[in-house]
């Protein structure tokens, strides 16, 4: 290659990633001398692929160059980010060759890791898995995988858990990120993953973000509103927070509440719509059911806690009454956020004149009372009847590249198949006649979520745990409990990653990874949207696809006929024999060929076209008009469900006096894994902060940089205080990254979750604060 | 052979004096946003070693408020092995 050319590359790819920095950070910045990349060098093989980090789904494009993947550009034909990407995405290849790089396999033998050929691992991961279910039964064996898996791993697993081996001992981290987004949905409209797409973000008047700091999270979608708002300085963003970030430099209006109260700022919202008459009421009758559901629904604290709701239909004026309790004066006094400002918030959502897009990620998600909150957030929408048109939005992001793709259409969890619910008969017997296995092999009760997962693996009733391309040992909750657990002397371990992780140092067995473009694959984002890419560079030595582990797992174990596939061929085939669970027009897929050609395509995919907004009979195939068809509830209406504010099961105290919240930082995916492995994102970050109000710091005598002793009734940390810098938390409020696993923040968080959808809140316990 | 990009952010607004300030220096380039509010500098350097001499050079100018890493490529670190 041509030095030269290639210098002058390396200068656009710099120049376009500080570029699209700068138009993140700098509201409105535009850069009217930048020319995108003119020139590029002819000899560098540019290949599509989705991003490898968030769930935005950014289409990238990889150079190829001698068989190494060397340079990435926004791909300017993907409608999601239209030439544009973060700095992970520009920096996504970088993680591909750090130097620890997992090449081999690793098996601990009388106690110390020693490397072995893949096939000998293979052969000790498949003994020991039909051991531990002879001694213990099939219930004594789990996979847990992730929303970073590609569709066809978790379509495999799948296959294999529940299909062959016949547990339901199957889970994902998305239970972690996402769960309460989907119960929130099938609460709500009976069908999971969003009515609206990205292009809600071209139409809105006015957007909310609902504890979503989406300039770091989400910063190509944010960039979206802010070119927007550049353009047209009406248009409106206001966010409620619990602390002040780099989002909140870029909104008109930012209102901060203190945890947990943003159940009762909805139903204020909704008080103040009712009582402004701005409900449309046209159509909340004919398209809204009211319902109740039990209160005083506890936190999952203890390894016996069972929960099932008990749905019943409610009136209007039962809502009415409920919402009695939160007047804007009233929830003013409990959340900190003026009564004007509520009040100005809910005109904004019941101006006829004005399109509202709700967005939510994680501060809504991991919540004790999660699924409420989205169940909430829908309410206002569908209130004032701002839902399923453009620009009327209520919308759910997702933090992992494929949660959507992977966990809630593949249907990766305990409960779920990829065609409906375990307990459903109808999915069961589809599953059996697709995979070819007998009905009663798939079995209809659920066994553990992820957090019930690892207090099994603790006690003892799972003695055979495989882990692939995922974290636990940096990501659950209460941690030391599961890593004390998964360090048990008869517990077994295999660990599927790319790189040695506070996991792989728990695991019995590793085995190496191919990542990303090292082999051919598909996700699913936010958006419904499927997009695919081919392998485009060796893995390392025998690294290898986590569906082809578990693929030659299942043939060692005599369930070859269920995995016939060639290695050539295995994705193609998967998709087809994958895609015959959602032939339905609500969820058909669009064919492999097409996946291959485009930047992605959202589903449903009917009669060739993409659906943009679902239920809306001008866009949705399946709706039926006049007005939205919510077809996923048999009555054809959307739930508003009558949802009180309950407060969390842990509070700060003269003990534990401030609220600790964890989070992530843009430079950094996930627990950092791959990131910290990109010097350029290492040295951004290169470690986690306890970030503390400046206010609070001078009473502690503590500047930024000094080290802080965070303590809760789980564990402690010491860390450097961060004051004033990329955030800043109220007075009694402590935030940190989890992503840097030599400061393992969730050793302090507590292992509480929504009862509903059995996914942690990480965003509230209580902790103390000294000087280290 | 790296090649660093920062965001640059003016001290009193003053866009122009850090644009001329910068492109004074030896292997730097700067695009500045159409208002002035942060610049784009891209630098070339010999070795890691005057990539951070010019870093702490750019850090020193006078009309700098704030500059911050994006991103950074090596070439030799980028090539097949």
């Amino acid at each position: 290659m041509n030095p030269l050319s290639r210098r002058t590359l390396l200068k656009q790819l710099a120049t376009s990633a500080a570029v699209s920095a700068a138009t993140t950070l700098f509201p409105g910045a535009a850069f009217a001398g930048w020319k995108n990349a003119p020139g590029l060098p002819t000899d560098l093989a540019w290949k599509k692929a989705p991003c490898r980090f968030c769930g935005t789904g950014c289409g990238l494009l990889i150079g190829l160059s001698k068989g190494k993947a060397v340079a990435v550009k926004g791909d300017p034909d993907s409608e999601v980010n239209r030439g544009l990407a973060c700095v992970k995405g520009y920096h996504s290849v970088m993680a591909l060759y750090g130097k620890d790089r997992l090449k081999n396999a690793w098996v601990r033998k009388n106690g110390t890791l020693e490397k072995v050929p893949m096939k000998e691992a293979l052969d000790l991961v498949a003994r020991k898995l039909k051991e531990t279910m002879d001694a213990h039964g099939k219930d004594s064996v789990a996979l847990y995988g992730s929303g970073q898996w590609t569709i066809p791993d978790g379509y495999v697993a799948s296959k294999l858990m529940k299909g062959a081996l016949g547990t339901n001992n199957l889970e994902a981290n998305a239970r972690l990120c996402m769960a309460s987004a989907v119960t929130g949905f099938m609460t709500s409209f009976g069908l999971d993953e969003p009515m609206g797409c990205y292009d809600d973000f071209d139409h809105a008047d006015v957007f909310v973000l609902w504890g979503n700091n989406m300039s770091e999270m989400h910063p190509v979608l944010f960039s979206r509103i802010l070119a927007r708002k550049a353009k047209n300085p009406d248009l409106q963003i206001v966010e409620l927070a619990t602390r002040t970030t780099r989002t909140s430099s870029a909104v008109d209006t930012s209102l901060l509440f203190k945890p947990q109260t943003d159940l009762a700022i909805a139903n204020a919202l909704c008080h103040e719509i009712i009582a402004k008459g701005l409900v449309n009421q046209a159509f909340v009758e004919k398209s809204v059911a009211f319902k109740k559901g039990k209160t005083n629904i506890g936190y999952g604290l203890e390894d016996d806690f069972k929960f099932q709701d008990q749905p019943a239909d409610a009136t209007f004026d039962e809502y009415k009454k409920l919402l009695e309790d939160y007047t804007p004066e009233k929830v003013a006094a409990l959340s900190g956020v003026s009564a004007d400002e509520l009040k100005k918030l809910a005109a904004l959502y019941g101006d006829p004149k004005k399109k509202v897009m709700s967005v939510w990620c994680m501060g809504v998600n991991q919540h004790t009372r999660g699924t409420w909150m989205n169940n909430l957030v829908y309410n206002v929408h569908l209130l004032v009847g701002k839902i399923a048109t453009p620009g009327n939005s209520p919308f759910s992001l997702t933090g992992q590249p494929s949660a959507c793709g992977t966990v809630r259409e593949v249907g990766t969890l305990t409960h779920r198949l990829p065609g409906g619910a375990v307990t459903d008969e109808k999915a069961r017997r589809q599953a059996a006649e697709i995979w070819k296995v007998p009905l009663e092999r798939i079995p209809a009760k659920p066994t553990y979520h992820s957090v019930a997962m690892f207090r099994a693996l603790d006690r003892g009733d799972i003695r055979f745990l495989w882990i692939q391309t995922t974290n636990p040992m940096v990501t659950m909750p209460k941690l030391s409990r599961y890593r004390d657990a998964a360090k048990k002397e008869d517990r077994f371990i295999v660990v599927s990653d790319v790189y040695p992780t506070p996991t792989t140092d728990v695991a019995d067995v590793i085995l190496p990874a191919a990542m990303w473009i090292e082999r051919e694959g598909l996700f699913g984002n936010s958006e419904r949207r499927t997009q695919h890419w081919d392998k485009l560079v060796d893995p390392p030595g025998e690294a290898m696809s986590d569906a082809w582990q578990l693929i030659e797992v299942a043939r060692r174990l005599g369930f070859q006929e269920l995995f016939p596939w060639s290695e050539a061929e295995h994705i193609k085939a998967i998709w087809a024999e994958y895609t015959r669970f959602h032939e339905d027009a609500k969820h058909a897929m669009a064919p492999y060929d097409e996946l291959r050609k485009r930047p992605g395509v959202r589903w449903p995919f009917v009669g060739g076209k993409e659906t943009r907004w679902r239920y809306n009979p001008e866009h949705d195939p399946v709706a039926k008009g006049p007005g939205l068809d919510f077809y996923g509830n048999a009555n054809h209406k959307a739930n508003l469900w009558l949802r009180p504010y309950e407060p969390p099961p842990e509070v700060p105290d003269a003990e534990y006096p401030f609220w600790l919240n964890t989070g992530r930082v843009l430079e950094h995916w996930h627990t950092g894994s791959l990131t910290r492995r990109v010097p350029v994102l290492h040295q951004a970050v290169p470690s986690a902060y306890a970030e503390l109000n400046a206010g609070d710091a001078e009473r502690l005598g503590v500047r930024s940089g000094d080290r802080v002793k965070l303590t809760s009734r789980r564990g402690s940390l010491v860390l450097p205080a961060s004051i004033k810098e990329r955030g800043e938390p109220p007075s009694g409020q402590v935030f940190v990254p989890f992503f840097d696993e030599s400061m393992l923040i969730n050793e302090l968080t507590l292992d509480a979750y929504c009862p509903i959808s059995a996914q942690p809140d990480y965003k509230k316990c209580a902790v103390k604060v000294e000087r280290a | 052979m790296p090649i660093t990009s920062y965001l640059a952010s003016p001290s009193g607004h003053d866009a122009d004096a850090l644009t001329r300030d910068i492109e004074a220096l030896p292997g730097c380039s700067v695009l500045p946003s159409d208002r002035g509010e942060v610049l784009v500098v891209v630098t070339e350097t010999a070795d890691a070693e005057a990539d951070e001499v010019l870093a702490e050079t750019l850090r020193a100018l006078p009309h700098l408020d704030a500059l911050v890493l994006v991103s950074a490529f090596h070439d030799d670190a980028l090539e097949p092995a």
